[in-house]
């Protein structure tokens, strides 16, 4: 298991593309006139909208695991999702074959569930409404792929030397480049070209207690300029220190405590907490805690939450969602008091007011429904450090891990990969992981502090089974009381 | 069966240059889901999806050989080639390795399974709606503290796959799965309690609506009133749908690659008592019965049943065959991977725990107290296969005098999985299918920490 030997990641010779098309398609997805032609097909048995989602999209990814570069991968996908609405019926169909005569046939699939028979012909003329420019992006498929590699490698390198009993790292890169078209028969033509690129460390180091881990993910909505903002050495460093600290570390205590989050330990709090309640499907469907809600007091006023898919760059950034809308600046509580939901198309129509341009899906062979993008919390005026040395007893949570919430009931989960004991204001001892447990709007209220130190996160979210990239922030808080699940 | 998908895998295996090894895994699939709500169709979807894998493997004179991997998301033959093209290019910069081979014929002869039901093809669409539709209804009208059904679904899948090597390996397989599935909030005004039951099988013929309706609405009902609950140690009792989770999780430090590179806590243990007598842990892919059934593994391999926890000792990993090398022995038939796009990694996909003698009842009489689980949540990040630490969120009942009692929420309970395999004290006999990579059972397991008030 020894380093990587750094002379056999490449061989010799340039690395330029043959005559093979792997390139993602530079001209348009599909012609104007044939989405024209396809919407009004779509529409011509009835329905109220027909909408096509076309994408093209490329990925790769690399693995250095236990010392070698074990795999590179790459992966095209390339069709479309075509759905009919019909009053409260959604039809969905989705095909790999973008030509006219296969968006023909799944537009006909998708019209099936509309009833009135033959609404006449429906003429679609489509305006483009958006258009994607968001400066220079260094497009993955442009980097030389040793030149990723060599990345891999010196994060393998700085992990095993941030202390002998780190046992094992794993190093992954990648990225991916998606374009989407969204045509629909309100005339709406939009398209975006996203660029992602994450790269992440996880490691195990092997004491006399047994094993811990610790992972450590960067990810952003740009090209390989990513590499610039960070030492990939660093986000070794911080894994692996993750996974040494709790070597030491005593089970973590059971019931109810003061929780000190540190600033960008994830945010993933607030995503459990409310996040996922404040999606309007859940809402109109009265299976939110937060249903009808609006105006009330849901929070402790030190709380002010954003979602929003505007913020350049972050993991949950977009130029148009996946219905063709712009993303927005959404403010959700303010002060403490619930101010409004998120909105996809279809749930906005059914209460008569626009999308906020949170309508996502995974790829074109899911229907869209509200996702979040990136939300955060508002910073706040105190110092983070003052707010440890005030709390007497409690733990200090420095990183989080995943979550999970039942929007209906409210009662969430988010787990701990880095925490730390607090004594009589300081922070000492290390625990191992737990998960915590709370309810949304109670832990909410119990919000009492709210520092400056504010950091966004990438995650990914996973809904209805499908997954999309999110970013969470936040700056250092406190909670009066939480359940932590430990055993001690 | 398949013969077009494995001919087109052969096909692309042929282009092989000399001294290129070349493995080609095809995939094709057809779903349909409704959902229900409100007494109408919410969204229908129908969708046929096809993709190919494909893996390169190139002589490192010397010192061994380089994997390269690519796929794309079309049977198209302009895509093919793209990836036939990037798989070569991405085998150039792989560590060169001893262990790197394609799987060969290990002589293990193919269990023949019948995992196809025609019904999911040849049931009207009206009838598929139909059913999601009579679920949502029945659902909301079988229980008056029912206040609302947030969805109903109907949905099947058709799958066939094929897989062709130059190391002479050509299989195709096929299956189908139908399940129905319902959701249910009960409670009045402030409160609500959540409750998912859900029927499957092999094809829609196969369910049985009522049950996922009384499970569904059984499961929120019975949690109206629900309470956190004093910290204490407590016997726990699993739900089956609980255990087939926890047993699927336990499956990832059962992989004989995590064990290999140092990420599990039974490396090094095999041949010990890592859980209590009687506790017995087969992964049985020629069960018929399992939905993880399997004729061929994910390299081309004939699936197998391997009997890795016998009598609580530790007797086995699951490998594929890089793994298998590396740990110096030889797969096991236990190759997994996530459909064209994944790569095979070794993995369990049908375990099963022996079933012991008791009903869920009598389970609950020897436990006397404690606490029943019917749901948990935060397994991904409470659950860690390398240091054991386990921390879930809860919701179920107390038990009191061998019989369920108070409800029960917004509990954790914590111990690690070492302590768990060897505090268990039963194993049900009330064995449940279930979708995914584990059956499940009731299980009790004693000392657990329960984190509330």
């Amino acid at each position: 298991m020894g380093p990587v030997p750094r002379g056999r990641l490449g061989v010799g010779g340039t690395l330029g593309h043959d005559d093979y098309d792997t390139a993602v398609t530079e001209t348009a997805l599909i012609e104007s006139e044939v989405l024209e032609r396809v919407l009004s097909a779509a529409l011509g048995g009835g329905g109220d909208m027909a909408e096509v989602f076309a994408e093209d999209s490329a990925t790769s990814g690399a693995m250095l695991d236990d010392g070698r570069i074990e795999e590179l991968s790459s992966g095209r996908s390339r069709g479309a999702g075509i759905r009919v609405v019909d009053g409260e019926t959604t039809g969905f169909a989705h095909t790999a074959d973008l030509t006219e005569a296969g968006l023909l046939a799944a537009a006909r699939a998708a019209a099936s569930v509309a009833r009135d028979g033959g609404a006449g012909v429906r003429t679609v003329a489509l305006t483009s409404v958006a258009s994607n420019g968001r400066g220079e992006r260094t497009a993955p498929d442009t980097v030389a792929k040793d030149r990723k590699l060599e990345l891999l490698g010196r994060a393998d390198d700085a992990a095993r030397a941030a202390g002998s009993a780190i046992t094992q790292v794993q190093v992954g890169c990648g990225d991916s480049r998606r374009r989407i078209l969204i045509a629909n028969s309100d005339g709406r033509l939009a398209t975006d070209e996203q660029i992602r690129t994450r790269f992440n460390v996880s490691c195990v180091a092997n004491g006399d207690t047994g094993m811990q881990t610790g992972y450590e993910p960067v990810a952003r909505t740009e090209g390989f300029e990513i590499f610039e903002r960070f030492a990939v050495e660093d986000v070794a460093r911080t894994a692996a220190g993750r996974a040494l600290s709790k070597l030491s570390a005593r089970p973590a205590p059971s019931g109810e405590v003061p929780i000190v989050l540190a600033g960008g330990s994830g945010g993933i709090l607030f995503h459990e907490a409310c996040g996922h309640g404040l999606e309007a499907d859940h809402i109109v469907k009265d299976a939110s805690v937060y249903t009808g809600r609006v105006g009330q007091l849901v929070a402790s006023p030190l709380v002010t939450l954003v979602d929003d898919g505007t913020v350049l760059g972050e993991w949950g950034n977009f130029a148009v969602d996946d219905e063709g809308n712009a993303p927005a600046r959404n403010v959700l509580i303010e002060d403490g008091v619930l101010t409004d939901y998120m909105w996809d198309w279809l749930r906005a129509r059914k209460e008569g007011r626009k999308s906020s341009g949170n309508g996502r899906r995974q790829s074109y062979q899911h229907l869209p429904m509200v996702r979040m993008t990136n939300t955060y919390l508002l910073a706040g005026p105190e110092d983070p450090d003052e707010i440890v040395a005030q709390t007497p007893a409690g733990v200090y949570v420095k990183k989080l891990g995943g979550g999970q919430v039942n929007t209906a009931t409210g009662d969430f989960v988010f787990g701990t990969t880095e925490a730390y004991l607090i004594e009589n204001g300081r922070i000492t001892e290390p625990l191992r992981d737990a998960n915590l447990i709370g309810n949304g709007p109670e832990v909410l209220r119990r919000i009492d502090a709210v520092a400056g130190d504010f950091d966004m996160t990438p995650g990914t979210c996973g809904k209805d089974g499908q997954s999309v990239p999110v970013g969470c922030g936040q700056a250092t808080l406190r909670i009066t009381g939480v359940t932590l699940g430990g055993t001690a | 069966m398949s013969d077009d998908l494995l001919d087109l895998a052969t096909s692309v295996v042929s282009r092989a240059r000399p001294g290129e090894g070349m493995e080609v895994y095809v995939a094709r699939g057809t779903d349909t889901e409704v959902r229900a709500y409100d007494g109408e169709v919410e969204s229908l979807t129908s969708a046929d999806s096809s993709g190919v894998g494909i893996r390169v493997v190139v002589d490192a004179p010397g010192e061994g050989s380089r994997v390269g991997f690519a796929w794309a998301g079309s049977l198209d033959r302009a895509l093919i080639d793209a990836a036939l093209h990037d798989a070569r290019d991405n085998a150039r910069f792989a560590t060169p390795d001893p262990d790197v081979v394609l799987a060969e014929d290990d002589g293990v002869e193919a269990t023949e399974l019948d995992l196809w039901d025609d019904g999911v093809a040849s049931t009207p669409m009206e009838k598929k709606v139909a059913l999601a539709v009579d679920l949502e209804r029945a659902t909301r009208a079988a229980d008056p503290r029912v206040r609302q059904v947030s969805s109903a679904d109907y949905g099947d899948s058709q799958v066939e796959v094929a897989l062709a090597s130059t190391t002479g390996l050509a299989s195709s397989r096929r299956r189908t799965s139908a399940f129905l599935s319902v959701d249910a909030i009960a409670g009045e005004a402030a409160e609500s309690q959540t409750g998912t039951g859900f029927s499957v099988g092999r094809g829609p013929g196969e369910l049985v609506p009522d049950d996922a309706m009384d499970e569904a609405v059984l499961r929120a009902v019975r949690l109206l009133g629900a309470t956190k609950a004093r910290s204490a140690h407590y016997t726990v009792v699993f739900d089956p749908r609980v255990v087939s989770t926890l047993l699927a999780v336990v499956a990832a430090a059962l992989s004989g690659e995590a064990v290999v590179k140092g990420r599990s806590f039974f490396a090094g243990r095999i041949g010990e008592a890592v859980a209590a007598s009687g506790v017995t842990l087969v992964d049985d892919p020629t069960d018929p019965r399992s939905y993880g059934a399997a004729t061929y593994d994910g390299e081309g391999l004939a699936c197998r049943r391997n009997v890795l926890i016998a009598d609580g000792v530790l007797r086995m990993f699951v490998y594929d065959t890089v793994s298998a090398r590396r740990a110096g022995t030889v797969s096991t038939g236990s190759a997994v991977r996530g459909g064209y796009a994944g790569t095979p990694s070794a993995g369990c996909r049908a375990l099963v725990l022996s079933p012991g003698a008791k009903s869920s009842d009598e389970i609950l009489a020897s436990a006397g107290e404690g606490l029943y689980v019917q749901s948990i949540t935060g397994v991904h990040s409470g659950v860690n296969t390398v240091s054991g630490d386990f921390s879930v969120g809860a919701e179920g009942l107390m038990i009191s005098g061998g019989n369920l009692a108070q409800p029960v929420r917004e509990v954790t309970v914590a111990s690690t999985l070492q302590r768990m395999l060897q505090s268990v004290v039963d194993v049900g006999a009330d064995l449940r299918w279930l979708p995914g990579a584990a059956a499940g059972q009731t299980v009790a397991i004693a000392d657990m920490s329960l984190s509330g008030e």
